[in-house]
């Protein structure tokens, strides 16, 4: 790295902004997502979904959807290998199989409304829907439940008959529908509460919400006799998707070659494999390629959703504001199948203060809805949506400005987090204190508005990346990466790679490329592409930087040691030698030894944590109870914005996600556990109309264990954004609100009833 | 299944087609005629990714039928830049970074194009409910709203 100063004054193009690569030809309409492929002789795949939330299958007949003109193949979970589930010990993260299979293609029951039974291949899409129609299931349909602490209760209908609560003791002796319970503390509860001068205990719960992704899963399989597949398809990780494929199906995982489409956004939600395995194995039964796309009632209906939660949360705190005790349990529904973002929840709670005393303990629930899928800062926000409103009626309580008490308890360096994460450098007390000074803090308010202010916490990951560069004779450089660009990435790839050698941005090309040309890359997900996958390329640039003082040395015949890399070219303090440029090596390199390339694959660590502190405004209608959010501020501590656009862009649209989660989202059930909304139009997402600009305010403490400072941004702005936003309407109204989201009849039931007491 | 022919303009080419009944706009453009800049969201009118201009007026393509366009006027995403000189539209939302994922800018500059030709100065407000029946999930809209602002800007003083 070339001596940047850490004030970040020295870059060429670190934090300028710069078009994004791969922008004309999404202007253009030119760029292909998941659904704009077209394969000749292509097959048209539907999937017969469930009508039922909860079902045993008795019986499945295809044989009139086989016999149907046009169709040309029908598959049944009886195509697809069953796997053992997986045992414990359990790590955060559960990739069960079993699990897996059951959810691509049901096998002895149904869990969820919209749980796929079978796929049909046809020569056209019309065909493969009415052929779906002809598969006749008998169904014994069975008790279901949707709520997670129903769920919890002894005599709750069950999911799954071999799933025993994990983590309790004695070991329990009944299957159940909480999978485990996940705890985590320090310190002595009860001596905490016994020395706080003020307690809080409160009760919050928040809905499922989708990701709401604009473009469908769609794919498209191409199986060939030797038994290799290709595969096209929209994900945020494509060695993902061919690992898990390879795996469920029983295959060689270098026989399944996956390209990455376009992505028409993801926030977690295209980490997994739906259609994926049916098409492969519907394009194996036919010798033709398969395409599957879902319709928008599929995505709403089998799709994974964040987790509906349940809290009850006891905080104390002396007079001055020192928090002492703070307890915890969280009931995170899984949906179908285990595996909520129990976790994260838990680590999220309290992990920016330095509480002395914590219990925390998360309940895995399953229910009959979609499996859970990720949802930018899995298990974070209703997290933080419980610990930052009790925190904030502490405050009010104790009659403390809610800036202040947060200082009062903020982590600094060499504290911890819940589970015993020591934080490095980290940016919490700069974000705080940017929050005080900032103009909207003590901006005045209108009438029936209120302000609202919350933090949140979100330490980041690392992971496996890839990266391979090549340096062309023209002197450009093609860079490639195994991450599917969401957001930006490949602007992000291009600055640091043109940072490192000193040349103009236009010389590099980034690309993404597929899982036969690369090294594994785990998921563009965790906010770690740019960090991890980053980190990768910066390291396949020096390779390439080391071979060019070398040719250079060649070319001088000095040693290499004299020679540096500077502003694009060669260079050494020797007089008489004129320095040689990336354009002029470039074009002698295979004259003189061969084409020049670098590559990295790595396991990036140290990714840090961030927090994001938002502060908003909302006026609340007392007449219909809707509330319309007027003015949002967001601060995050960055690291360092390597593509600031991108960057403001990641915040704004989290903000605006949680603005949703916080309002409007939620899933429509009716008494039959089928779901309701599964449109847009129902499942109200917030439009252009709904929201006021987002002014994001970036606070730059470099992360010390990037070469850059880069630390993730794409998780932390949604996290406190329903908690925030809650704040403001409790502010607005005068009623403690702790039930998400706060749609118009709720917001006006409280109004109304805060009267009736009043009265 | 029986096929109509229709003929009709899009982006200034008169373009025959066949399509059956049930087909709509947005299964014609893209299924037939492979131009995927048009995209599918929803199908249900409910997200604008399918924003077109048909005879001068923004509608969603998935809720407009094949066989009513004999002798229409369409204009897609694939017309929008005029060679390879990008509309100011266009060309404002790549230095706005107005676009995240990209999925939902076609049908967003579209939509902006018809509401600024029809309000060639409108306030942010204006701006954002013209917008309001096209979704988008990634950028919040702050950058989508500042970019038509701008390009106003500029295609109001290149008009004067
Ligand atoms: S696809 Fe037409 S409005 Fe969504
Ligand atoms: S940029 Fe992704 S939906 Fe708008």
């Amino acid at each position: 790295m070339n001596n940047k100063d850490s004030a970040g004054t020295n870059f060429k193009w670190v934090g300028k902004r710069t078009r994004r690569p791969d922008g004309p030809d999404k202007v253009t309409g030119r760029a292909r997502y998941g659904d704009d492929m077209i394969v000749p002789g292509m097959l048209h795949a539907k999937i017969l979904r469930s009508p039922h939330a909860h079902a045993k299958i008795l019986s499945i007949d295809t044989s009139k959807a086989r016999a149907f003109k046009g169709v040309k193949a029908v598959v049944t979970s009886a195509d697809i290998p069953d796997h053992p589930l997986t045992k414990p010990p359990y790590g955060p993260i559960i990739t069960d199989f079993h699990d897996i299979s059951c959810n691509v293609l049901a096998r002895e029951k149904v869990l969820y409304d919209g749980h796929a039974i079978a796929g049909v291949a046809a020569t056209s899409e019309r065909i493969a829907r009415a052929a779906i129609k002809l598969i006749e299931v008998e169904y014994e349909v069975l008790p279901h439940v949707l709520d997670p602490l129903e769920a919890s209760k002894p005599d709750a209908p069950v999911l799954h008959d071999h799933q025993y609560t994990h983590g309790v003791d004695p070991e329990p002796e009944k299957p159940s529908n909480v999978f485990r319970v996940v705890t985590g503390g320090r310190g002595d509860v009860e001596k905490g509460f016994a020395g706080a001068d003020i307690i809080v205990e409160r009760e919050f719960s928040s809905q499922p919400v989708h990701q709401g992704y604009i473009e469908p899963q769609a794919c498209i399989a191409t199986a060939s006799e030797d038994d290799s597949v290709e595969l096209w398809t929209t994900t945020q990780g494509h060695f993902v998707i061919r690992a898990f494929c390879a795996r469920l199906l029983n295959m060689d995982m270098a026989r399944i070659r996956v390209t990455a489409s376009e992505i028409g956004g993801g926030f977690g939600g295209k980490n997994n494999i739906y259609a994926e395995p049916v098409a492969i194995r519907l394009s194996q039964m036919t010798g033709r390629p398969v395409r599957m796309v879902m319709s928008r009632s599929e995505v709403f209906r089998a799709t994974g959703p964040a987790s509906g939660t349940h809290t009850r949360i006891r905080m104390g705190a002396k007079k001055d504001g020192t928090i002492t005790a703070a307890e915890v349990d969280i009931y995170n529904q899984a949906g179908a199948f285990k595996g909520s973002p129990v976790g994260r929840s838990i680590e999220t709670f309290f992990s920016a203060y330095t509480i002395e005393n914590i219990r925390a303990s998360g309940y895995d629930v399953c229910v009959n809805r979609p499996k859970v899928a990720a949802y930018r800062a899995p298990g974070a926000p209703m997290a933080a949506f419980a610990a930052e409103g009790t925190i904030n009626e502490l405050a009010s309580r104790l009659g403390m400005d809610a800036v202040d008490i947060r200082m009062k308890n903020a982590v600094r360096e060499g504290d911890q987090s819940l589970s015993g994460i020591k934080y490095g450098q980290i940016g919490l007390l700069d974000v705080l204190e940017k929050v005080k000074s900032h103009e909207h803090y003590s901006a005045p308010l209108g009438p029936n508005q209120g302000r609202g202010f919350a933090l949140g916490y979100w330490m980041h990951g690392g992971g496996l990346s890839s990266v391979s560069a090549n340096l062309l004779d023209d002197g450009t450089i093609a860079v490639a990466t195994g991450n599917p660009d969401i957001g930006g990435s490949r602007s992000s790839m291009r600055v640091m790679a043109a940072e490192e050698l000193g040349i103009d941005i236009e010389m590099i090309k980034p690309i993404v490329a597929d899982t036969g040309s690369m090294g594994y890359s785990h998921l563009t997900a965790g906010s770690r592409t740019t960090f991890a996958t980053g980190m990768a390329v910066i390291n396949a640039v020096r390779e390439i930087i080391d071979k060019l003082r070398a040719l250079a040395a060649k070319k001088w015949e000095i040693p290499v040691e004299e020679i540096t890399w500077e502003a694009g070219q060669a260079e050494t303090g020797r007089d008489g030698i004129k320095a040689l440029s990336l354009k002029e090596l470039a074009g002698m390199a295979t004259k003189m030894g061969g084409p020049i390339a670098g590559h990295s694959e790595i396991n990036a660590g140290g990714a840090g944590a961030a927090f994001s502190a938002q502060l908003v405004d909302v006026e609340v209608d007392p007449e219909t109870g809707f509330v319309s959010p007027k003015r949002y501020t967001v601060f995050q501590d960055v690291g360092r914005a390597i593509s600031p656009d991108y960057v403001e862009g990641q915040i704004q649209g989290g903000a605006v996600q949680g603005i949703g989660w916080a309002l409007n989202e939620e899933y429509v059930y009716d008494d039959q556990a089928r779901l309701q909304n599964t449109g847009f139009l129902d499942y109200r997402m917030p439009v252009a109309s709904d929201v006021p600009m987002i002014d994001a305010v970036l606070i730059e403490v470099p992360n010390p264990n990037h070469p850059y400072g880069v630390r993730g941004v794409g998780e932390p702005p949604i996290i406190s954004a329903p908690a925030a936003v809650a704040n403001a309407v409790e502010n607005a109204i005068g009623i403690t609100m702790s039930s998400l989201p706060l749609s118009p009849p709720k917001v006006l039931n409280a109004i109304e009833q805060g009267q009736a007491e009043k009265d | 299944m029986a096929r109509n022919l229709v003929t009709a303009t899009i982006n200034g080419d008169e373009v025959e087609f066949t399509c059956s009944t049930e087909q709509t706009l947005l299964d014609v453009l893209r299924e037939d005629l492979h131009m995927m800049g048009t995209k599918n969201g929803c199908g249900s009118g409910d997200c604008g990714a399918c924003t077109v201009i048909l005879n001068g007026r923004p509608v969603n393509a998935c809720l407009v039928l094949g066989v009513e366009l004999d002798g229409a006027n369409i204009e897609t995403i694939e017309g929008m830049a005029k060679g390879n000189e990008l509309h100011p539209l266009q060309q404002k939302f790549l230095d706005h970074a107005a676009l995240q994922c990209g999925i939902c800018t076609p049908g967003i500059l579209l939509m902006a194009k018809a509401l600024l030709e029809k309000n060639p100065d409108p306030t942010e407000s204006e701006v954002r409910f013209g917008l309001a029946g096209n979704l988008c999930r990634c950028t919040g809209y702050d950058k989508i709203v500042r970019a038509v602002l701008d390009a106003a800007v500029e295609m109001r003083a290149s008009k004067s």
